[in-house]
């Protein structure tokens, strides 16, 4: 790993400054992406800006009819928040299953949604439920964030500030994970609710995508039946030694039933 | 070049570090705490494992400096002043949860933290699917999920000594 100036902001105002004024520096938060691909070298900032003690950053609550999840928030937070077990379980749910303990204690849903790893969960559920996107200088509706493998609508000197997750009367999230690296193969995160009926799905492509057939099936007839039989196209899903575009194609029906199934 | 300022194992200290230290580096090569081990070094064998507040972290994942403040427990920090061993460290004694040991601070630290969060006890499936962060390349993991399912007795009080809990 090369070495980098460190800062720690805490404001919101002060680390988009900081990012603004050196254009080579990142944000940090739990580390668990950007450090092991800082070991790789896969990128060389000049600075790193600790999110860490930003306190407007942090923090879960339910606002009305949604619930609102500050950015700094780590996966073991959300997975044994009461707030989120009674509104979203589902959400808890997929939270508990990101990685493995070590990785929940440390890594954060703002870090994850910002870097938009193909294989990551979260992106499956803010896509899926139809959250909004807070950041530091505007809101963003999911479906117009995730634009491409590793690309969000973020600018370089914007930072997520929370995802406001509306709450749905149903959601379920299936996922098939490699069974070395236990990243997501293929996921699909499903939900009926004020945003109506929604299927994105993870892992298969370049980046979280809806489902529209599936989502008209099931606004007709919710069960996993209405999906069973619906093919997803193969073109431009991901293939590679774990498993062809074409396997992946399959496992999104499979995840998508499943997904149906336990959201019930 | 930064200071942080951190406890280790009850003990402040004051050190220098690049940006780029991980905390592993910081306890084995400034305060030669050589007992938490660099395994993978990407995150996935949990032969670094050490604690930051209480939750069991991957430290070869963390920056030094970001853990300014920050109270760390590694192995060298779970059993008593006098030597006695922790539970957990008499257990994995006690059941033969190791061969060659590379493994083992790590997933000592990993299995207090599992335990102490789980009060109400772990099935064989819960020890299991906990230990997901942790690889062990000899023991097949059998003598160390008999060995944590053992002191989470001792820990939780239910038992006294892990004789008891071995018959």
């Amino acid at each position: 790993m090369y070495d980098f100036a460190y800062h720690k902001p805490s404001s919101v105002a002060d680390a988009v400054k900081m990012l603004a004024a050196d254009p080579d520096a990142k944000a940090i938060s739990g580390g668990h992406t950007l450090l092991p691909a800082l070991k790789h070298r896969l990128n060389r900032p000049t600075a790193l800006v600790d999110l860490s003690g930003i306190a407007e950053m942090r923090g879960i609550s339910r606002a009305g009819n949604a619930i609102r999840i500050g950015a700094l928030t780590r996966h073991v937070e959300v997975e044994t928040s009461a707030e989120v077990a009674s509104a979203i379980p589902t959400l808890a749910y997929l939270a508990k299953h990101i990685g493995d303990t070590q990785v929940r204690n440390r890594g954060t849903i703002g870090g994850s949604v910002s870097n938009n790893d193909p294989a990551a969960d979260y992106p499956a559920a803010v896509l899926g439920l139809g959250a909004t996107l807070h950041t530091s200088k505007r809101r963003i509706a999911a479906d117009e964030f995730f634009l491409g493998m590793f690309t969000t609508a973020l600018e370089a000197d914007e930072i997520l500030v929370a995802v406001e997750f509306p709450i749905p009367e149903k959601a379920g999230y299936a996922k098939m994970r490699n069974p070395a690296s236990r990243y997501v193969m293929t996921g699909a995160f499903v939900s009926k609710g004020p945003m109506g009926v929604r299927v994105a799905v993870n892992g298969a492509g370049p980046c979280v995508f809806r489902q529209s057939a599936m989502e008209a099936a099931l606004s007709a007839n919710w069960s996993p039946e209405a999906v069973a039989g619906i093919r997803q196209s193969a073109d431009g899903l991901n293939s590679d030694i774990h498993g062809s575009a074409e396997y992946r194609a399959h496992l999104v029906t499979v995840m998508a039933k499943r997904a149906v199934a336990a959201a019930g | 070049m930064p200071q942080v300022t951190l406890t280790v194992n009850g003990q402040t200290h004051s050190v220098e570090v690049e940006g780029r230290t991980l905390l592993v580096e910081l306890l084995r090569e400034k305060l030669r705490l050589t007992g938490t081990h660099v395994g993978c070094d990407t995150s996935q064998c949990g032969a670094c494992v050490v604690h930051i507040n209480g939750e069991s972290v991957k430290s070869c994942t963390t920056l030094a400096v970001m853990c300014q403040g920050a109270q760390v427990t590694t192995i060298e920090g779970l059993a008593k002043p006098d030597g006695t061993l922790h539970p957990m460290q008499e257990a994995f004694r006690e059941y033969h949860a190791l061969q060659c040991g590379f493994c083992t601070p790590g997933m000592v630290m990993s299995a207090v933290d599992l335990v102490a969060k789980n009060p109400q006890g772990l099935s064989e499936q819960e020890i299991r699917e906990g230990l997901e962060g942790n690889l062990c390349r000899c023991t097949g993991y059998h003598n160390i999920v008999k060995a944590i399912a053992a002191a989470q007795d001792v820990m939780h009080g239910r038992r006294e000594t892990l004789a008891a809990a071995a018959e």
